[in-house]
């Protein structure tokens, strides 16, 4: 009689444990289908670019996502106005000095204000991190007139300067060197290694991940700056890429499909980037914004 | 060199340090530092790029406070904030507490969700505009009218045109948010949840007595950081409105586009530099005081 009640008493729980755990796992499911379905609606502006980019003029006013004549008339139009062409080169050379610059510049001064103990070091640290609060706005005037008194209107210098050194990449940096042993750097410094080498050779090995997150902050930020650019350019050749696409589409007007060509042209080569070195980026984001 | 050679080894790694630093040095005194007092002189000055900087004491604050059209913008950057932030970082939590719980394509989801981050605002702001547009252009008005749903107007109506500029700024930066509050969540021990499921701790008891307050330094970061982007925004509203910026009736204007056109179209260089310098003074007010709230709690 007990014993029967124990063996009833468990196929009871048993029941109900597995009842429990469809119910969770229905549960789960619907929670993968939400979250799906939230992702896909996520993307669905980029996938409508991209599909409207392949669609002849007539087909623009049907929302499908598959062109039913699939098209590169749109591509040929924009790239043999040739402007594009200028454009992206320019996005191109000014994203990729500006990084290796910061990487540079950035992990230099982070080197050096978290390894060397000198007079100073820390108001050169407080006066560098001060630099986070001022707002680009508030610069971009007294750039402008630094920009016309030197003659750098029109110039990839002149849209370059205000972004060669981040204090956000200062700090990002120092951060990460903090873990880099002082053994090490003393160690090269028996081995007869000037500072400048120890820096290099030793130091920027070991930090190597925090550099590639700070490169792809620093180049995503320079591909897609607007107000800056719009400013100090006056010349349609001298244009970045955003610049050159607002250009373009309000001449372009009601043409949909021609803007959006050239938003997928000036968008493509960052989803490129993304898709490929996806695991890297997302972890550089992460470190970069819990670190900086 | 000799000289070099004779100094002891802390006197050493100050001469390198201080030479290191030299070229950085300069950089952010000539490029940060020198400007930013310029342009606090400058908003007391007068002057059309021209002529000469006249003194003019507090003219241009005093100009922009009894400026109607200030007080329109001031009140619509603030809109962007109150709306933004909040809205921003409800979905995104919501977004990350759900997907810390999903292994199936984890990592498919999550690039889903990023992938908006990645792009320039300047061009999905003109994605956005095309899908705003009346019927037989725009894709939301297309599906209300499948639906029999009366159109919105949306960026040619006063009400409708600022939350329609502020959706793909809030759809931009979701995946970021997303992927920090992920990390947020990872970084909670596993043990206070054992704990409270032994204590029977109910589901919204967790989520408000151990995952929110222990997530506080991820929602402080993300609530500032995010801010700060909200108060300067100006790519998405000078695309989106570029036929009339700021427009309809300036109801959409961001402070930065005041600044831009007061500086750039109209060449009224010291009122301008004012109006950056109570952008400046508004965000160290809005992030200083986020923090202050956000540690006390």
């Amino acid at each position: 009689m007990a014993f029967s009640e124990t063996l009833d008493t468990g196929r009871n729980a048993s029941a109900l444990r597995s009842a429990t755990r469809r119910k969770r796992s229905q549960a789960q499911l619907i929670r993968w289908l939400l979250l799906f379905a939230g992702g896909i609606a996520m993307v669905m502006p980029i996938i409508y670019m991209l599909s409207t980019s392949f669609k002849y003029p007539f087909e623009v006013y049907n929302l499908n996502l598959i062109p039913e004549e699939p098209t590169l008339e749109n591509y040929t139009y924009v790239l043999e106005d040739g402007r594009f062409f200028s454009w992206f080169t320019n996005s191109v050379v000014i994203a990729t000095i500006t990084t290796i610059c910061n990487v540079l510049f950035d992990s230099l001064v982070g080197y050096v204000l978290c390894k060397y103990t000198f007079p100073g070091r820390y108001i050169v640290f407080i006066a560098i991190l001060s630099t986070l609060m001022i707002p680009t706005e508030m610069l971009v005037i007294p750039w402008y007139l630094m920009s016309s008194t030197f003659g750098w209107l029109d110039t990839y210098w002149g849209i370059m300067f205000p972004g060669l050194m981040t204090a956000f990449g200062v700090f990002l940096m120092k951060q990460f060197f903090e873990t880099v042993p002082d053994d090490f750097l003393e160690a090269a410094r028996i081995d007869g290694l000037n500072e400048l080498q120890i820096w290099w050779t030793v130091a920027m090995p070991l930090v190597r991940p925090a550099l590639a997150a700070l490169a792809i902050f620093v180049f995503l930020g320079n591909w897609t700056a607007f107000i800056w650019p719009l400013i100090v350019t006056n010349s349609q050749e001298m244009y970045t890429l955003p610049v050159g696409l607002t250009t373009f589409s309000v001449e372009a007007q009601v043409e949909w499909e021609l803007i959006m060509t050239g938003a997928a042209i000036s968008t493509i080569p960052t989803l490129i980037v993304f898709l490929v070195f996806q695991r890297y980026i997302i972890r550089g984001v992460v470190m970069a914004g819990l670190k900086g | 060199m000799g000289i070099y050679k004779r100094l002891t080894i802390s006197q050493k790694q100050i001469v390198w340090a201080w030479g290191l630093l030299a070229i950085p040095i300069v950089f952010y005194v000539v490029v940060r530092f020198y400007p930013t007092a310029n342009a606090i002189l400058l908003s007391f000055q007068e002057w059309n790029l021209l002529g000469a900087r006249n003194w003019a004491g507090l003219d241009n604050y005093a100009k922009l406070f009894s400026d109607p059209t200030f007080w329109k913008v001031f009140g619509n950057t603030f809109l962007y904030l109150i709306l933004g932030t909040p809205a921003s970082l409800l979905v995104a939590f919501v977004i990350a507490f759900h997907l810390d719980k999903v292994r199936f394509m984890h990592g498919t989801i999550r690039a889903l969700y990023f992938l908006p981050f990645m792009t320039s605002a300047v061009a999905m702001a003109w994605v956005w505009r095309w899908f705003y547009q009346p019927v037989p252009i725009g894709v939301f008005n297309n599906t209300l009218a499948t639906f029999g749903i009366p159109q919105i107007p949306f960026l040619n109506s006063t009400t409708y045109a600022l939350p329609s500029i502020l959706a793909p700024a809030i759809w931009a930066g979701l995946g970021f948010q997303v992927i920090i509050f992920m990390a947020g969540l990872r970084a909670i021990p596993q043990t206070y949840y054992e704990a409270a499921r032994i204590d029977g701790v109910s589901a919204w008891e967790t989520l408000t007595e151990i995952t929110l307050p222990l997530l506080k330094p991820t929602i402080v970061f993300l609530v500032v950081f995010s801010s700060i982007g909200f108060l300067r925004i100006f790519d998405h509203v000078f695309n989106m409105t570029s036929n009339d910026p700021g427009g309809p009736l300036n109801s959409t204007k961001p402070l930065v586009l005041m600044i831009y056109e007061t500086a750039f179209d109209s060449f009224d260089m010291g009122y301008a530099a004012a109006q950056t310098v109570v952008l400046f003074a508004v965000l160290l007010v809005v992030s200083l005081l986020q923090l202050r709230v956000m540690r006390d709690r």
